[in-house]
Order: C-alpha cells, then structure tokens, then sequence
C-alpha cells in the first residue's frame, strides 16, 4: 500500500505533509483537493513530515487535505512520438490541455496510447543485450527512433522474441527477454526514468573532439564547441542570448534539438511555434519542427517546475544521445532555473550562500553540464548531447554566484557585451574575452586539421591577437588622439576592425549571412587574414578610415550575396581593386 | 462587510507584527481573504490551526481581541461592461461615488494562457512619436516599460501614448501615484472625450503601500475580461518600482532573506507574472502593457529595472536632450524587441534601413561630441554629424511630436541627403532610388 498523509503547514507553494508510511526524496505526490489534483515533489523530509514543493498555485489549500504518495521520482516518459511536441516542464503536452489558460492540475500524457508506429525488428532471437541495447526502431519523423532495453534494468539479458515487421502501438510488447536466471520479461517500446538521474547506459565518455558547425562565424572560426560539448552564454538583458539560442536551434549541424524555455517569455517560444514548421533545415531539406522538441515553462508557470524543467529536457536529450544521434540542448536560462531553487531554499529558512542562493548551487550546476558529452554506446556506435545554456547576470554583472559555478563547469564561454550590443554589433559576443578550451585539444586540433583546414586553429589564435592589438591600439588612441600615434596604430586598429565586421559581426535577420557553412567561413577568414597581411602605404592617418571603410563595405556585400554567385564574384573583384589601390606589393 | 451566516467570528488573536496578525483557526484556505477590525487581510500561512494573516493597511491600533472574518475566497473583483468609465481603489471598490459593478466574480491573479494558445503580435500601435514608432515601435501584446528618472514627464509621455494608441478600453493601474497625478489622468482622460472607454485601480500615496500589491492584478484581471471579448486592451501601470518597494516591505517583515538590492528573492517571478499577462489572442482580443520603472539616478542595475529588463519585450529611456532642452527618447538604450515583427513589413520597406542609419549617424555624433570634450579637432564629418544630431533630436527624437510614420521616414531622408552623401549613409542603392532621391537644386 502506497504511504498517504495530511497537510499540516502551508507557506506559498512549500507545503508540509504530516505522513504515514515511509517516503522518499524527491518522491512526487499528489494533493487531492475536491476538484483536483496538484502534483508536488518532496524536497526535504523531518521527524514524521515530508517537505513538499507544490507544482502549482496552492490557493484555496487546506489543511488536512489528503496527499498521497507515488513511490516514484518525476519521472520522464520514454518512447516513440517526442518529436516536434510541445511540453510543459514536467513534460505534459501542452498541445492537448484545453482551453485558453492553463488549468492546475491538467496534466496530459506526453506520448499517444493509440497512435501505431511501424516498427522494424534490429535484434534477433539468442541475442545477448543489456540496457540501452537496441532492440528495433520505427520511424520518427524521419529519424529511426530505436526501442532499446529500459535503462532501468541491470544485467545482462538474452533475446527470447522479437516482434516482426509491422504496426505497434507504443504499450505493446515487442520483445522478449530472459534475465540471467531464466525469468522473461515484456520489453515495449515505452519505459519511464527519473529526470534528476543520468542515464548512464553507454560503455565510455571519451573526451569530445569531433567538431560541431553552427555556421555562427564569431563561434565556428573563433570559439568553436564540440560534439558532445559544453558551453554557456551569459549577458545582461536585450544583449542578445536569445536571437543566438534561436540561430543556434536553427542551423545548428545536429541530428535533434531540444529548446528548453526556462523562465523566460512566453512570446519567445510562439517565435518558434510560428516560425520552425514553416522553415526548412538545410541539411535534410525537412521543416526545423521535425527535428526539434519545446520544453516551454515560461516565467509566468509554475517556479518549481522551472528546476524541473531543465532536468526532463536534459533525460530526453540523453535518451536520443542513447540511440547514436547527435542530440544539442539549449537552456534560456539557467539563471532562472536557479532562481527558482532559491526561492524554494528560502521559504525552507535554509542557511543561504552568495546573493542568498543555496549553499550547494555550484555543485548542482557542475553535475547538470557533467550530463552532456560524447559517448560510445554498447554496440560501439556513438551519440552525444552538446548543452548550450544562458545566463541571465543579476545587474550584468559576472562575478554574481550563478556566473560563476557556470564558469566552472561548462568549456566554452561565449561573454555578451552590453557595449557592443549598444552598437549594434551583432551577436554581441566579446570574441576576445570568449574562449573554446577544445582548441586546446590535441584530439581536436587533429581533427580539424583532417576534416576542416590544416590551420584552422593556427588563424583562431592569430585572429584573435589581431584583435587583442586592435583593442589596445584603440586604447593608444584614445588617450593620445588621433595624431598623436604612429599611423600603424590605426592600421591596426582598422585590421582588427576588418575582422570584427567581416567575421564576428553577422545578421541573424538576414537569409544569407545568417549562417555560414564551413567552407566559405574558411574561405573569408583566409580573405581577411590575407588583409591583415597585406601592407598598405598611407601619408597620413586621415586616410586610414575612409580606406578600411571602403574595405570593410566590399566585404559586407561579399558577405550579404550567396556564395560564389555572381554578384559575390563582382564583390570579390571590387576588393581586389581597393586592395591594390594601397597595397605594397612584396617582390 | 459581507459577513454571511456561516460565517465564523474569531475574536483572539494571538501574535501581531507589523504587517501581519495571526490566531487559531481552521478550514481555512491558502491566499484566503479575511476582514480584521474591518480592516482587508489575506492568508499569507498556515502552520496547523494556526493561521497568519497579512492586514493590508497594516496592524496600527489593531487589538488582540479584534474581531477576524474569513472570506471563503480569495482576492477578486466583479467584472462586467459595467467597468467601463469607473475608478476603483486596490480592492476594486468604487470611488468615484457610483454604484458597485454588477458582475461576476473573478478571482484576480489567475491562471497564464497556454502558450501555445497565443499568436504571435503582429499589429503596430501608432503613437504619433517618432522615438517610439520610427525607433522603438510597439505591438499589441507587448510589454514594455519607460525607464525614466523620477523628475521626468513619464505619466504625461504615457497618457499621451494610451489616448493615440486606438485602444478599445485602457486599463490604469496607479500604485503610489500621488493625488495630483491621479487628478491630472482622470482630466486628461476626460477632456480627451476618453473616459468612457477608461477603468482606472488607483492607489495614492495617501493610501497604505501594501495595498497597492493588489493594483496590477485587478487591472490585469479586467483587461483579461475585455481581451477576452476580442477587444484590444492597453494596461498602464505607474510606478512599478514603487509596487516592488511594497514587495520587499512584506517581504521583509515576514523576515524572508533578502537578495539584492533588498529586493525578495521571488522578485523575478513576482513581476514576469504580471507583465506576461500582456498577450495576443487568436481570435483577435489582446492585453498590451505599458508601464513606468522609475531609475534613481539612471542606473538600470538595481534589482527593479534590471529584472524587469529581463521579462519585458525591450524598454523606453527617457531623457532631457541638453541640445534641444526637450525630453527625447533616447535611441541608444531604448529597444523595443518585438519591432521586428512589423517594420518594413506593416510599414514601408525602407523604414529599418533609415532607422538603423540615422541612429548610427547619431552615434557618430555622441563619439564627435567626445572628441570636443577631450580636445581634440573635429573633421569635416563630425561637424557635420553635430549639426544633425541637432536636427535629428528636434524633428523626431522630442516626444513632442506627432507625425504619421511614412512622414517620419521622409524626414530621415531629408535629414541624410541635406548633411551627408549617399556613400556616407551607406543606404542599399535601391532603396535611395525609391524613396531617397535627392531633389535638383
Ligand atoms: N544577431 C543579431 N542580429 C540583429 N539583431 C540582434 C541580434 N541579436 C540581438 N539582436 C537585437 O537585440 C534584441 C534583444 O536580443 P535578445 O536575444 O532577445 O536578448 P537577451 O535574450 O539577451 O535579452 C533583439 O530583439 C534584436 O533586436
Ligand atoms: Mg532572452
């Protein structure tokens, strides 16, 4: 019999719950008031009492109230038909709620009972399997979603049966298999797990090297993330950490995105929901709906299913990652996600750490980007999670608690500044002040140098001091005025300004430069290292600005026309004009 | 009040604090409304039969023997066509010495709309002020705040915009607003002939602040009503920080830990419930909001305009033009996100390239500017940047314009081919042909 109890105490969403039986951590219960049920999570259990934290408004909550409990943690729900949903934070298909608002204790199924999938066997009868080993697959979309042994189980197991070709609804039983004792078990294509535990069902986590465009030059050609990698974006409001998750979920070389809208605005997410049906991912000429899934808990849903939110997002991701896809995750933004875990900390009178978050934040966030990588699954085949989060600085400053533990855990640093959102330079990544540890890599400077370009990570760093020069020939400048430096100081300064426009700056909002694939960032950023060096002869600094201007123009058209189309070839050749206008040939 | 028959009377209060009072009692429901000496409370815990109660207009005077009612609901507020043209207090009574609504009864703070139900804004509101409709230009459904020192004219700026925004009904939420500027709104609205499509929740600085934690959610609530009846619906809620400053006097005498600014912890939630009930309807119906953040002294990293920042669709600087001595819209830190969704698309196409240029000319105006502050010589170019910025402020950046969008744009067109050439304005050819030509001397 399952534990019940009675509500003793009610603060905001934290309630108190007198029990009757044992309980665990983290268990979900529900309160069962005369015309609903709220769903809730232990959080904290006392002498007699659990803690609970309430997924919804607790209005109108009584005391003595019945609870009951499920003797589970939340859970995720597992199976074919995740694709191209929209999910609340718990995971309930908003899709299928009705009315306008949404309901307190309206919490629909994620997956369709009835719906058939057509199911093709992959595992054959005296196989030997054990968790995550692939079984069968039907056809997702487009992509074959594999049935694999529940994650859940232990052991090594033996084939018995395999349902054969044909049409399956998600509870019916498409394999058999037999424990090391003989006993036979009921494999469907459905199974359930616990979103705050990793799924571990994969041989080994080599550190990730393979290269993941995302045809976000500032990225790509500056600070390139990985397959299986880590990284975070943090900026103060408007700086533009949101239009660069939207690109990222747009162009992004992966196999399934998972946008998880954590706390953030609403309209936000209807952008996706108007524009992914319609717009087509270049890679499988397929709509971007039909690779991606919306985990959309808004700033006005429920707090505590915020915190929830990230962690259902994160299980289905490595779910996917266990079928051998590629599989990036996107979180706007972490900062509420531990804002809500502050809130909840403090209505428990907890002893509070910096700017009164809980004590254990850093550890919390550390082991939630510890659950992406890259990994060998057991049949050697590999998938990966790459994990993208936000950050949302109290008063853009980053040396605020949540800054700070994110720094520590993810590998890739992508800083926006306020001054360069200011003017206007999108995306407003601080391109110096950013980094990628992968290129520091040996396995990926391998890899680059075999599938990219031999000096790819050889012109990120010399790129990079061009612009380090560039800053501090501004500084010079500055101070001295304009007539008052060499007239290097300004060739400098306009060389690394070349690079800031051409490379960094890009327009999300137009069709062309919005992304760039790989071969023509290599081919631009060989164009304009080409400029930085190339001598110019100049009489006086008056010359250099309008000079650099007229370069970074041409280049700006380049840049606006499809590749190698006609016009970028007139463009290119307008270039070759200008540059020999001032050029110092070389003999 | 309306003390009913079943209504249990308490008369033992064992513990009072400041803001709040608390007794044995049961059956009682959470965020439930109570009356204590008369005085509105609402049920903010419950520990067993012991229920804390937070009085409102705060516990001066209250006796331990004062006599407590329970509600049996929670705050709420009649809502029917009869709204329309009557002031309320933060309880949603009347005071303009009309009768009570007769209305059904909706519970206020209630639950957000399922975002896949909404549509994405796509309708522009026309003010009239080129700072807003050229620069910054608004969408029904949107939520956007004016970021302004106290001393500036926000509450005109915003009477202004609501009487041209075209609205069905405008919703007035005034928190701490003081009686003169309650006054000047219920005369602006009246001499405007609006006052029939007007429903103001006011609470003056006469008023207890506590209260005034109630204002925004009654307003929202009847927004809600007529949204729902497809009506386009504008909420104007003055003075947001001072609604904030409430919440962190509660929240610090209940004792809750503060987080910065000695803001709650819960400040970020508390405000994007509010400001994300501005929505866009399929059927036609939406809820806009327009609110005032007062800064002190600019700075935008206080907790209030910082996390307000992060949940509102961009924000509205105001500031004194030294050049020109008007009040302009400053165009550098002003953003309106949702622009996107309508320039060169509702308007004329060449509406954000003449947009983008003029701020950046304007820029280079601000660095020319720098340049004279640090002594150091100005180019043919800078002059000329300065004598723009000049003109740029006065003829379209004051709010004390009133011009129809195409009109604005024309303008920037003028304004570039008398100070610049083509190539400095960097313009797309194409669009210079069309609508940029320069007229023969
Ligand atoms: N890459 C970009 N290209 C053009 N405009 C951009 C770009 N990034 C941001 N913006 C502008 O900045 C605004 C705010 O960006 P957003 O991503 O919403 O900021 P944040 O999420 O950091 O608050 C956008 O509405 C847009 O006007
Ligand atoms: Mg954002």
């Amino acid at each position: 019999m399952s534990t019940k109890g009675k509500v003793v105490g009610i603060i905001s969403n934290l309630v108190t719950v007198a029990v009757d039986g044992p309980v665990m951590q983290n268990e979900i219960c529900y309160i069962i008031m005369s015309d609903v049920k709220l769903m809730a999570e232990i959080i904290r259990i006392g002498e007699n009492n659990a803690y609970i934290q309430v997924f919804e408004s607790t209005r109108g909550l009584k005391i003595g109230t019945e609870v009951e409990f499920t003797g589970h943690m939340l859970e995720a729900t597992l199976g074919p038909g995740i694709l191209s949903k929209n999910f609340d934070g718990l995971q309930h298909d908003l899709d299928k709620m009705g009315g306008t608002f949404l309901q307190k204790g309206d919490y629909t199924p994620a997956l369709e009972n009835d719906k058939l999938w057509e199911f093709k066997p992959l595992a054959k009868p005296g196989d030997e399997v054990v968790p995550g080993s692939w079984l069968g697959e039907v056809k997702e979309n487009w992509m074959p979603h594999k049935i694999m042994v529940p994650f859940s189980f232990t052991g090594t197991f033996t084939v018995k049966e395999v349902s054969t070709d044909g049409e399956y609804k998600i509870n019916d039983t498409i394999a058999v298999i037999a424990d090391e004792e003989g006993n036979e078990i009921n494999v469907s294509m459905v199974q359930k797990w616990p979103v705050k535990i990793p799924i571990k069902a994969y041989k080994e986590k080599p550190r990730p090297f393979d290269f993941m465009e995302t045809g976000i030059r500032v990225i790509d050609s500056l600070n390139p993330i990985v397959e299986g990698g880590t990284g975070f974006i943090p900026g103060p409001f408007g700086t533009g950490k949101t239009v660069l998750q939207h690109a990222l979920s747009k162009q992004a070389e992966a196999d399934m995105i998972i946008v998880a809208a954590c706390g953030e605005r609403a309209n936000e997410v209807v952008e996706i929901f108007a524009e992914f049906p319609e717009l087509d991912d270049p890679r499988t000429g397929r709509k971007l709906m039909e690779r991606t899934t919306i985990i959309a808990n808004t700033s006005n849903m429920p707090v505590a299913a915020r915190e929830a939110s990230v962690y259902t997002a994160m299980t289905i991701a490595e779910y996917y990652r266990s079928m051998g896809l590629k599989v990036l995750l996107l979180a706007d933004s972490t900062s509420r996600w531990a804002q809500a875990l502050r809130e909840m900390s403090n209505r428990m009178e907890e002893l509070p750490g910096p700017d009164a978050f809980p004590m254990d934040l850093p550890a919390i966030i550390s082991n939630f980007y510890a659950r992406a990588g890259y990994v060998h699954l057991s049949n050697d085949e590999t998938g990966s999670v790459t994990f993208i989060g936000t950050v949302s600085p109290a008063g853009g400053n980053l040396k605020e608690p949540v800054t700070e533990a994110t720094k520590k855990a993810a590998r890739c640093f992508y800083a926006l500044s306020q001054n360069r959102a200011d003017s206007k330079r999108y995306p407003a990544i601080e391109a110096v002040d950013s980094y990628s540890k992968y290129i520091e890599y040996p396995e990926f400077i391998e890899f680059m140098k075999k599938n990219v370009s031999a000096d790819w990570v050889d012109n990120i760093l010399l790129a990079k001091n061009v612009l380090i020069r560039g800053r501090e020939a501004y500084e010079q400048i500055n101070i001295l005025g304009d007539d008052g430096v060499p007239i290097d100081y300004h060739q400098i300064l306009w060389k690394s300004e070349v690079i800031d426009f051409v490379i960094l700056q890009q327009d999300a909002f137009d069709k062309v430069d919005a992304s760039t694939p790989i071969k023509r960032q290599r081919y631009m950023m060989n164009k304009v290292l080409d400029v930085y060096k190339t001598e110019f002869k100049f009489d006086s600094f008056e010359e250099v600005n309008p000079y650099y201007k007229k370069i970074i123009n041409v280049f700006k058209q380049m840049n606006y026309s499809e590749f190698h189309s006609d016009k970028f070839k007139k463009f290119e050749d307008e270039l070759q004009e200008v540059i020999k206008e001032r050029a110092v040939l070389e003999n | 009040m309306e003390t009913t028959a079943f209504q249990k009377i308490h008369t033992k209060i064992d513990q009072i604090t400041k803001a709040t009072c608390s007794l044995r009692a049961t059956g009682v429901g959470n965020e439930e409304m109570a009356t204590v000496d008369n005085r509105l409370a609402q049920v903010v815990k419950i520990q067993g039969d012991l229920v804390t109660l937070q009085i409102f207009s705060g516990t001066e005077g209250i006796p331990t023997n004062a006599e407590v009612v329970f509600l049996g609901h929670a705050p709420r507020l009649a809502v029917s066509e009869e709204l329309s043209g009557r002031f309320f207090n933060a309880y949603g009574q009347p005071i303009d010495g009309g009768p009570e609504i007769d209305g059904d009864l909706v519970e206020i703070g209630g639950p957000s709309v399922n975002p896949v139900r909404r549509k994405q804004p796509s309708e522009l509101i026309a003010t009239g002020i080129a700072g807003i409709d050229l620069n910054n230009t608004l969408v029904t459904g949107q939520k956007i705040p004016f970021f302004a020192d106290p001393d500036q004219p926000f509450n005109e700026v915003m009477a202004m915009v609501a009487l041209r925004a075209k609205a069905d009904k405008i919703i007035l939420g005034g928190m701490g607003i003081t009686n003169d500027d309650y006054l000047f709104f219920k005369n602006t609205f009246e001499n405007a002939g609006a006052i029939d499509r007007i429903i103001s929740f006011v609470n003056t600085t006469e008023d207890p602040p506590v209260e005034r934690l109630l204002v925004p959610d009654m307003a929202l609530t009847a927004a809600e009503y007529f949204a729902e009846k497809n009506q386009n619906v504008l909420v104007l809620l003055t003075d947001m920080t001072l609604f904030a400053d409430a919440l962190s006097i509660v929240s610090n005498r209940m004792d809750q830990i503060p987080s910065k600014d000695s803001m709650p912890g819960s400040l970020y939630s508390d405000l994007a419930k509010l400001y994300e009930k501005a929505v866009q309807f399929p059927d036609g119906g939406s809820i806009t909001i327009i609110a005032v953040t007062t800064l002190s002294g600019g700075d935008i990293t206080h907790a209030i305009p910082d996390n307000t920042g992060y949940i509102t669709e961009g924000q509205l600087f105001l500031r004194k033009d030294t050049d020109i001595g008007k009040v302009v819209i400053d165009p550098f830190r002003s953003l309106s996100r949702l622009k996107q969704l309508v320039i060169g698309k509702k308007t004329r196409e060449d509406h954000p390239q003449v947009m983008n240029t003029a701020i950046r000319l304007y820029a280079d105006a601000a660095n020319a500017k720098t340049k004279i502050e640090n002594g150091f010589d100005l180019t043919d170019y800078d002059k000329r940047t300065i004598e723009f910025a000049k003109e740029y402020s006065e003829k379209l950046l004051a709010i004390d314009i009133n011009i129809e969008i195409d009109t604005m744009i024309d303008t920037g067109w003028t304004l570039f081919n008398k100070y610049f050439s083509d190539a400095e304005t960097g313009i797309k050819s194409e669009l210079i042909e069309k609508y940029g030509k320069r007229k023969s001397e």
